[in-house]
């Protein structure tokens, strides 16, 4: 159990601008945001649709690169890092959750949650090991051989969140990881990302429309609306919460 | 990602569209098929050229003759000594020349023209001795009609077509070549030829009927007009004589009995004092056509000349060059036809799996990655269409050879392997094909590594 130094910077933004090109016009999706995130923090993304959460998160996540401004990750200064490093650093720091799961749906789930380990060059029989047991911490020992068509949504997303912490990132990236959930589902996952959280000392940056539920998990709230940040809110509440014994703990 | 996760990701990524990657690969097999099977019957073909081109003797057959029959020549091109120096070509030269390295047999040309006469009418042609070897070398003998020569000496003779024609009273047509050899030969064989010849015997002989000559170096040899029944034993289609252009013999005789006949040979002008006999000229066969040069450079080196058609093999090598050419570039346009499918294929299967590819930058994939995939499934299917492929063209030729061969067994022509697929057309042509398939996969899996991961994971 790896636990970062708490004042340890995990994502540093500076001034950092994503715009678009939409024919004439300048779409401004990330307008000069300027945030800190230490290490083990639970940051969760609030905003309306468009306000430029998923944008900010693609450029922490090194999925895409900022018009102007810098994001540090851990020390990596992404907008100096080739292609290649980006995928190393894609597959070694972070790991992402998405709304829709992002399964792929010819392979089984222990198939979904071993391709990181693909990418790793991570031997055959320990990557297998290592699946099966990343798939057995959410719950999920018993459909390995499943394709993701025949579970259902929340079992998806547990699998999900089983490939994206396979490689232990630093940071866990979560896009709407409720979206597609009903009420207690959703709680189901967001309770497995905040023992992990605890348990791991990851840094979670979470993106959601749902003030309730950035309540309920996040430390921290971020508004943003037309791509600035409008607002950094302590939630104090969820920090107890989380420091007090774990209602849950680690699952299985 | 390692090699063995590239190469299983793309099985399993061509397995998930099976029935359009399956469609590619037939393309590919079709194509590769069409190369397959035109560069076979190309090979076969020159294969079957060579074959009857070295049974014919042309190619592994070097004249020797000696060079005192040219001493009368003011002027010679020869190399070598002078005519005059120059060894008799008899036994003793015949059985050095036979030693030589490569040198299979050396025989003497026997070939004269006498009057042969069939039912009591005379025929004047060229008739030559042939070696018994003749039997399992010569193709000439392989498809005629009757059989070979039932011994060493026996007094039987093997007709050309034309001149069992000639005996039968039949002309030809004049650019037809349909005469039915079978029925040609079936009221001649086992008939009698009766042969006159000249003797010549050596001396002190006393002439009988004709005159005696003196040669140069004295000694005198007398000519007796002879005769010698023969049996028609067989009639063959071909020319086993062809490399005589003009000179060539429609009748033959079996070499030991022509030799036994002492037939007084025009072009044999010097005979030895001993009671060797001399010959005008020797063929000497050769093992492989390419020792023939090194034999013919070593017959001249013996003091005799020597000649051979060897370098007419270039030509012919050189012929079936450019024709297995033209053959690869019409066979190769199918697979040229096959390598848009890949193309198009791939290109299809980037689209359809836009958002997989995103996924997979997401975890952590490298360009590199993305590109090695779609190169290795492109790979597959030209490994697995080139096999295929192979082994359709392998049976389209066979089944040429087949159609082929019904079509020669109908004109009563002998069977003949006209489709040859050696080891290097089949690992050449699966090479080939995996190149042109990886070629045709640049394209794709450079676009499929460029694609925008945002973009790509926002694709429905």
């Amino acid at each position: 159990m790896e636990l970062s130094d708490p004042n340890a910077l995990a994502v540093r933004t500076e001034s950092v601008c994503r715009h678009y090109r939409m024919g004439e016009a300048s779409v401004r999706a990330v307008d000069g945001i300027s945030i800190d995130i230490r290490a083990g923090e639970f940051v969760a993304l609030l905003g309306a649709s468009g306000s430029g959460k998923s944008s900010l998160l693609n450029l922490v996540a090194g999925l895409d690169r900022p018009t102007s401004g810098a994001v540090t990750v851990h020390g990596n200064n992404l907008a100096t890092l080739s292609r290649e490093q980006l995928a190393k650093y894609r597959l070694h720091t972070v790991g992402m959750v998405f709304q829709s799961f992002n399964l792929i749906p010819s392979m089984s789930l222990l198939e979904n949650v071993e391709l990181p380990l693909r990418f790793a060059e991570v031997d055959r029989r320990e990557r297998s090991a290592l699946a099966g047991t990343a798939l057995e911490r959410v719950g999920l020992s018993a459909r390995l051989a499943h394709r993701p068509m025949e579970l259902s949504g929340g079992e998806q997303q547990r699998a999900s969140l089983a490939r994206a912490l396979i490689n232990r990132p630093k940071l866990l990236l979560a896009d709407e990881p409720t979206g597609n959930l009903d009420s207690r589902t959703g709680t189901e996952i967001m309770e497995l990302i905040r023992s992990f959280n605890q348990s791991m000392g990851m840094t979670v940056l979470m993106v959601t429309h749902e003030q309730s539920l950035a309540e309920k998990y996040a430390g921290r709230m971020l508004h943003l609306a037309d791509g600035r940040l409008v607002d950094d809110v302590a939630n104090d509440n969820a920090r107890k919460r989380s420091s007090a014994p774990d209602s849950q703990g680690e699952p299985q | 990602m390692k090699l063995y996760d590239i190469a299983d990701l793309a099985v399993r990524n061509l397995r998930e569209s099976i029935f359009r990657n399956s469609l590619t690969t037939i393309g590919i097999s079709v194509g590769v098929a069409s190369l397959v099977a035109m560069l076979s019957l190309g090979i076969g073909l020159q294969q079957l050229a060579s074959r009857r081109l070295q049974k014919s003797g042309l190619f592994d057959t070097v004249v020797a003759s000696s060079r005192r029959d040219l001493r009368n020549f003011r002027e010679t091109r020869e190399e070598g000594p002078a005519p005059a120096e120059s060894p008799a070509l008899d036994e003793a030269a015949r059985k050095k020349i036979e030693e030589l390295p490569g040198v299979v047999e050396a025989y003497p040309d026997i070939r004269f023209a006498t009057d042969l006469r069939f039912e009591d009418k005379p025929h004047l042609t060229m008739v030559a001795g042939v070696p018994f070897s003749a039997k399992s070398n010569n193709d000439a003998f392989d498809g005629m009609q009757g059989s070979f020569f039932s011994s060493e000496a026996a007094a039987e003779v093997i007709l050309q077509k034309s001149f069992a024609e000639e005996l039968l009273g039949i002309k030809p047509k004049a650019g037809s070549d349909d005469t039915n050899i079978a029925e040609l030969a079936k009221p001649l064989l086992g008939k009698e030829l009766v042969m006159r010849y000249a003797e010549r015997s050596a001396p002190p002989a006393a002439p009988s009927e004709a005159g005696s000559g003196e040669l140069a170096n004295g000694a005198a040899y007398s000519v007796v007009s002879r005769q010698q029944a023969l049996k028609i034993v067989g009639v063959t289609d071909l020319d086993p004589d062809s490399m005589r252009g003009t000179a060539r013999a429609r009748v033959f005789l079996p070499l030991k009995l022509a030799q036994d006949l002492h037939v007084m040979q025009s072009g044999l002008r010097d005979t030895a004092p001993s009671d060797q006999p001399t010959y005008a000229s020797l063929s000497v066969r050769v093992g492989n056509p390419n020792q023939v040069p090194a034999v013919e450079d070593a017959i001249k080196k013996m003091g005799f000349s020597a000649f051979s058609l060897v370098d007419a093999t270039r030509s012919m090598r050189q012929f079936f060059a450019v024709l297995d050419g033209f053959l690869a570039i019409f066979g190769s346009l199918a697979l040229a036809v096959a390598s848009i499918g890949i193309v198009n294929t791939l290109v299809m299967a980037i689209l359809e799996r836009r958002r997989e590819i995103g996924i997979m930058k997401a975890l952590g994939a490298s360009d590199a990655d993305v590109r090695g995939l779609f190169f290795a499934e492109a790979g597959a299917m030209g490994l697995v269409g080139g096999a295929v492929g192979v082994s359709l063209g392998w049976a389209i030729g066979r089944l040429i050879n087949f159609g082929t061969n019904i079509y020669l067994e109908r004109q009563h022509f002998p069977p003949a392997q006209i489709w040859s697929v050696p080891l290097w057309l089949v690992l050449g042509a699966i090479a080939f094909s995996m190149v042109v398939s990886l070629l045709s996969g640049l394209y794709p899996a450079a676009r499929a590594a460029r694609l925008d991961p945002v973009q790509a994971l926002r694709y429905e």
